[in-house]
């Protein structure tokens, strides 16, 4: 192994160093860039023009501006706790239920390519985590916050997972499209895409049963957590309530 | 062919939201440090205010030196910790109860015509023209669906709430606030994706992993590509970068030639495992930090800690269907 073949991974270990001490990730990634375009010899100014064109040229990545502003406002006129009533209306609706439900309607749209029909700033803030919290609350009360953020990051991570596995079924997404042009292009010929699309599905269904049981136990361990929290909760009111005993019987 | 809602209209729009939000933050006094926040969301305001402009009047490489300076200059920002957060108040809560009770669930039709307009638009709507001009970008349909989707949304919700759209954008600051540096790591991270191109760390990696092959053995073989694509997305970001590194270096010159793989099941396969890093991984920002960022949760990492299970399971299934379904 010569220099020549190790330089230009540099960036690798500074971004997984950086990351792993919790540095701020845009210091990060500005030094991993730096330090890969230096370690295979580019000047500064060639890197500043890539930098500037790789970040006004992704700018359609931050599309999730339009949307703040409107659940801004809905949040304002109390989107969030209405979504927690409706749900609480609901008597069999547990948070486990709900993220199984919207994992298998999310799942099945985005392998017909309505891939736009959830997303996080669309539905998973403004309702997928309100109405997942409230059932937890409606079910044990006051939730402790540790709860709450685990509730509200496996309704994100519900959404990712099941649109990955969900869109690659859709034969004229931009992966399936990649995929048949690599082929053709590296000599393999007749491969259609639908070929690749068929094939993504023992994999989108091994997904689904993975997530779904994950799901169908989540209940049962916000259930003992709450317990466990409560009786914790109990214990210190009660030595604290000893205590005031003790220093009036001082 | 031209469009009469382009891409770079939606651009501007995002722009004229982040310049008042600049704005509204300099006004904050209750920020502590209001000017550098202001400072940070305006030089991210004026690359899509004014990234054309200058692209059209000062040239390629000047446009993109100066954004390239005022990249450097907001990092430096965030890494020195002076992006501060305003006190949002709540002193018209009964008003705004009154209002919110009136509602009932009509509060939800607004939230709900973002995603179900966008849909009509790219599947129903895409191809529609005026006298010659399509009324959708053609080249990004999602986008400009999502932007006359948003706008929808916004008139429906004014209309609700008697909310006017500046009152809209200073509701945003909220969320702004709390999600902050993250919401530009997505590009900052897509440009660290530019400078590995530019470095050739794809070409590097495959080499490298060239060194540890063993082509005889084959089921070596399909965990070294299952796994690589995983490893190196999560290096990237992005399984579309991986791809294309990985199969040209394992899957086509021993899987599909040497051991006769369905190539079509294998890149299908291969390209899920390469998902699997995605969810694994903090450089897929957009999935994994922006929303733990967007949901205010205390542990930035906590989406990814979430999906970890999944994500390795999803990629030991992977394994076991190439090994027994692939191949003749």
């Amino acid at each position: 192994m010569n220099a020549e073949l190790l330089l230009p991974l540099i960036g690798i270990p500074l971004v997984v160093i950086g990351f792993a001490l919790r540095f701020n990730p845009l210091l990060v990634v500005i030094v991993a860039g730096l330090g890969t375009g230096f370690a295979v010899g580019m000047d500064f100014m060639s890197l500043l023009e890539t930098f500037g064109e790789k970040f006004l040229n992704s700018r359609q990545l931050t599309s999730s501006l339009l949307i703040l502003p409107i659940i801004g406002l809905l949040e304002h006129y109390g989107l969030r706790e209405r979504a927690q009533q409706w749900v609480a209306s609901i008597r069999s609706a547990t948070t486990g239920r709900i993220l199984m439900l919207y994992f298998v309607v999310r799942e099945a749209s985005a392998a017909m390519g309505l891939l736009s029909l959830g997303g996080q700033a669309q539905t998973v803030r403004p309702l997928l985590s309100p109405m997942a919290e409230g059932a937890a609350s409606n079910l044990h009360g006051d939730l402790p916050p540790a709860i709450r953020d685990r509730i509200a990051a496996h309704a994100a991570a519900c959404d990712n997972v099941a649109l990955f596995f969900g869109e690659d079924i859709f034969i004229a997404f931009g992966a399936v499209l990649l995929m048949t042009a690599f082929l053709k292009e590296n000599g393999i010929a007749g491969v259609e895409p639908l070929a690749i699309g068929i094939w993504g599905i023992p994999t989108a269904l091994c997904a689904l049963l993975i997530h779904l049981f994950r799901l169908s136990r989540l209940d049962a361990s916000i259930a003992k957590e709450i317990a466990a929290w409560q009786r914790s909760n109990q214990a210190n009111q009660s030595s604290q309530a000893k205590q005031s005993d003790m220093v009036v019987g001082a | 062919m031209n469009s009469l809602v382009n891409i770079n209209l939606v651009l501007y729009l995002i722009g004229i939201i982040v310049m008042l939000v600049a704005f509204m933050s300099l006004r904050d006094t209750s920020n502590p440090r209001r000017i550098t926040t202001a400072l940070f969301w305006f030089l991210f305001g004026c690359s899509f205010l004014f990234g054309d402009l200058m692209l059209a009047t000062l040239g390629k490489p000047l446009t993109y030196r100066i954004v390239g300076v005022s990249v450097l200059l907001m990092a430096a920002l965030a890494g020195a910790n002076l992006l501060g957060m305003g006190k949002h108040s709540d002193d018209d809560r009964p008003a705004r109860l009154q209002i919110a009770g009136k509602l009932g669930n009509r509060i939800f039709i607004p939230a709900l015509t973002i995603p179900i307009v966008t849909v009509l638009l790219t599947v129903v709507v895409k191809d529609f023209q005026v006298g010659g001009w399509f009324l959708l970008d053609q080249k990004n349909l999602t986008l400009t669906s999502l932007c006359i989707a948003c706008i929808c949304a916004l008139g429906l919700a004014c209309l609700y709430t008697r909310g006017t759209p500046l009152q809209a954008v200073r509701e945003s600051r909220r969320l702004v606030d709390a999600i902050g540096w993250a919401l530009i790591l997505p590009q900052m991270l897509a440009m660290l994706g530019g400078v590995f191109v530019a470095a050739k760390t794809g070409q590097s990696i495959q080499d490298i992993v060239k060194l540890f092959i063993n082509p005889d053995s084959r089921m070596t073989l399909i965990i070294m590509y299952c796994t690589g694509m995983a490893l190196f997305t999560m290096i990237m970001g992005n399984a579309f970068a991986a791809f294309p590194v990985m199969t040209a270096g394992i899957a086509l010159p021993f899987l599909i030639n040497q051991h006769h793989a369905n190539p079509a099941a294998l890149v299908a396969i291969g390209m899920f495992s390469g998902y699997c890093g995605t969810l694994m991984t903090p450089m897929a920002a957009n999935f994994n930090i922006v929303p733990a960022a967007l949901l205010e949760l205390k542990d930035k990492y906590q989406v990814i800690k979430v999906q970890i299970p999944t994500a390795l399971q999803v990629l030991a299934c992977n394994i076991l269907l190439i090994h027994f379904f692939v191949f003749p």
